[in-house]
């Protein structure tokens, strides 16, 4: 092997922490740490990038990466579990070793383009775990940016994402906070509609700001009919994409979208680099 | 750089003198192993026919399959789960007689492997012996995708038979060594040897094809006009998404990693993949962004097409024909070239 260094190799990691984030159990974060010193200080992630879990006789998946960079010491994975990698790693203890490839791909431009930006947040289910990491860099750095507006939906109370510091964000007042269900619920007094509803009645404005989309396609779908209305266009608005993923560097073709590679030019494109594109994500 | 000529005889002493140190694999003759690229054995200069072997030099850089790193499973085993990478054996190889085309295809998928350790160690293991082509099969059609049947890119030592003897070319410092091996079986260049070399580029480059540069043409194209052009859907009703295209072509590379583990031992393995199979872009949801035919066809095609040449320059074929010979629906991958230039 060549002494450059070779990217199919994962860090070596142990779970650290694996807290059952949601009411159906399907979604558990995993808090990581890298074995080695090491690594651990070469490690530099930026909000919306990802990782490749690695699972040594399972296989890899990539992963967004859900804690900030501010947050120093570990890693936080949110994980569904879907498939065959995903539902071995539910399966796994506190202390189990693991692999962690990355970080890889671009990550939302928080320290270019986006600074100086009114932000606008808006999230579905469980495709928070990148805008998570974003928030949290971006209130660590608070007089970066303009007004912060976050909408944040999910099916039920059960099913929101990091409740604790919901409620903790709620309380602050730096960012705009709208945390929304899908329908009415026992003990549920916040918001009830689905995001795109929640995002027309909120209206941010699209002066000198750009929105941050992550969630199902059908959520992105209808959020952004009530946001062209009052005058937001494509340019301004990021999306990050998902694909199957196998080397996450750009070559084996699984990810690829007609010219781009979504682990590599992405997973974050603006929706007016998304247009341009085959509908193959 | 080095040039010699080198009669049938010397061949032989110069593959022997190689086989020292490097594993030398030439096309396999007819028998159970037609097609493939075999271990020479008795060192005299091997039965090339014209054209192309079945498989794709792109076997020796992509092996099938290649482990990346192996790891212990073993709950007990204190190295459990550290993975690590998989011990040379130190060998090098010198593949003989590899045609123009395929020589080509080296040097086109590196473009996409710049970041690829693996597949930079196997560049550096394989020395690669170039053999030009006298002959032009009825399904070759190097000079249309930027190459020649008197190619060298690609190779370390270029050949080129010229009445029954073979003038040799070093094209690289590698090839420099590996023809010095050669000095003194060899007989030195002569400058009507020379000219005949030329003469024979001369005559490939005043071919009759209609297609010079296509990248150009296409790069210079609009990508979506090309993605929704009316003949995909034509080609898709054919094609039997059988992958065999993409399995032999020299310039498919995609890959498919996985892990195997068998009594507590393992090893994270890559293997050829093919965009022609649904499984290809399946997510655990169930979502498949291609899992139409029409989509997997378009992308194969597009990719080497448009992508390709839109991210690093060329066309990602080398006109080798292998698609064209094998194809079980006989898709033309020269029709759809020029279909595609023609939008």
């Amino acid at each position: 092997m060549s002494s450059t260094k070779n990217p199919y190799r994962p860090y070596p990691a142990r779970l650290d922490n694996i807290k059952v984030e949601t009411e159906d159990g399907n979604l558990k974060t995993f808090r990581i740490v890298l074995e080695d010193k090491a690594d651990r200080e070469a490690w530099k992630h930026t909000a919306g990038q990802f990782a490749m879990l690695s699972l040594a006789g399972k296989g890899e998946i990539p992963i967004g990466i859900a804690s900030s960079p501010t947050e120093e010491g570990h890693l936080l994975f949110t994980v569904n579990r879907a498939g065959v990698v995903t539902t071995a790693l539910h399966n796994m203890k506190e202390g189990d070793r693991i692999g962690v490839r990355g970080p890889l791909g671009n990550g939302f431009p928080v320290d270019t383009e986006l600074k100086g930006k009114n932000i606008v947040i808006i999230a579905g289910g469980f495709a928070f775990t990148t805008l998570r990491a974003t928030l949290i860099y971006m209130l660590e750095h608070r007089q970066d940016y303009g007004k912060i507006t976050v909408i944040y939906g999910a099916r039920t109370p059960g099913m929101l994402l990091y409740r604790d510091e919901l409620e903790k964000w709620q309380a602050r007042d730096d960012v705009d906070m709208h945390v929304t269900i899908d329908r009415e619920a026992p003990g549920w007094d916040g918001l009830v509609g689905f995001v795109p509803t929640i995002a027309g009645q909120v209206a941010p404005s699209p002066d000198n700001a750009a929105a941050l989309i992550c969630g199902p396609p059908i959520m992105i779908k209808f959020t952004m009919p009530p946001l062209e209305e009052i005058g937001w266009t494509d340019d301004q608005v990021y999306l990050s994409l998902e694909n199957r993923m196998k080397c996450g560097i750009g070559i084996c073709g699984h990810c690829s979208v007609g010219p781009v590679y979504v682990c590599h030019d992405g997973p974050v494109f603006t929706r007016s680099q998304v247009q341009k594109l085959p509908i193959e994500y | 750089m080095k040039a010699l000529k080198l009669d049938r005889n010397a061949i032989g002493q110069w593959l022997s003198a190689m086989a020292g140190e490097r594993d030398i694999y030439v096309p396999a003759p007819d028998g159970p192993a037609k097609g493939t690229w075999t271990l020479l054995t008795d060192y005299s200069m091997p039965e090339i026919k014209p054209g192309v072997p079945a498989r794709p030099v792109k076997n020796f850089l992509f092996p099938q399959p290649e482990t990346l790193l192996k790891f212990s499973t073993v709950p007990t085993d204190p190295n459990c789960c550290l993975p690590s990478e998989p011990e040379e054996n130190g060998r090098k190889n010198v593949v003989f007689g590899v045609r123009p085309c395929d020589a080509r295809s080296i040097g086109l998928n590196a473009l996409a492997c710049k970041a690829d350790t693996y597949y930079q160690a196997n560049m550096e293991k394989n020395a690669i012996i170039g053999l030009t082509c006298s002959q032009v099969c009825s399904t070759c059609f190097c000079s249309e995708t930027g190459g020649s049947p008197m190619g060298t890119e690609g190779c370390d030592v270029s050949l080129t038979e010229i009445d029954g003897s073979y003038i040799a070319r070093a094209m690289t410092e590698r090839g420099e060594a590996l023809l010095a091996l050669a000095e003194s079986s060899g007989k030195e260049v002569t400058d009507s040897d020379i000219s005949a070399v030329e003469a024979l580029e001369e005559k490939a480059r005043a071919g009759s094809d209609e297609i010079r540069n296509p990248e150009e043409q296409l790069r210079a194209k609009d990508l979506m006009e090309l993605y929704n052009a009316p003949f995909w859907q034509e080609l898709a009703d054919r094609c039997i998404n059988c992958g065999a295209c993409t399995f032999l072509c020299p310039t498919c590379y995609c890959f498919d990693i996985q892990d195997e583990t068998l009594h507590g031992k393992g090893r994270r393995i890559r293997c050829q993949d093919s965009c022609m199979f649904p499984l290809f872009t399946l997510h655990a949801s169930g979502h498949n962004p291609r899992g139409q035919k029409i989509q997997r066809v378009r992308n194969r095609f597009m990719h080497k097409m448009k992508y390709f040449p839109d991210r690093f320059g060329p066309i990602s074929c080398v006109g080798c024909g292998r698609c064209v010979r094998d194809c079980p629906v006989n898709i033309d991958i020269r029709e759809v070239m020029r279909s595609l230039l023609h939008i």
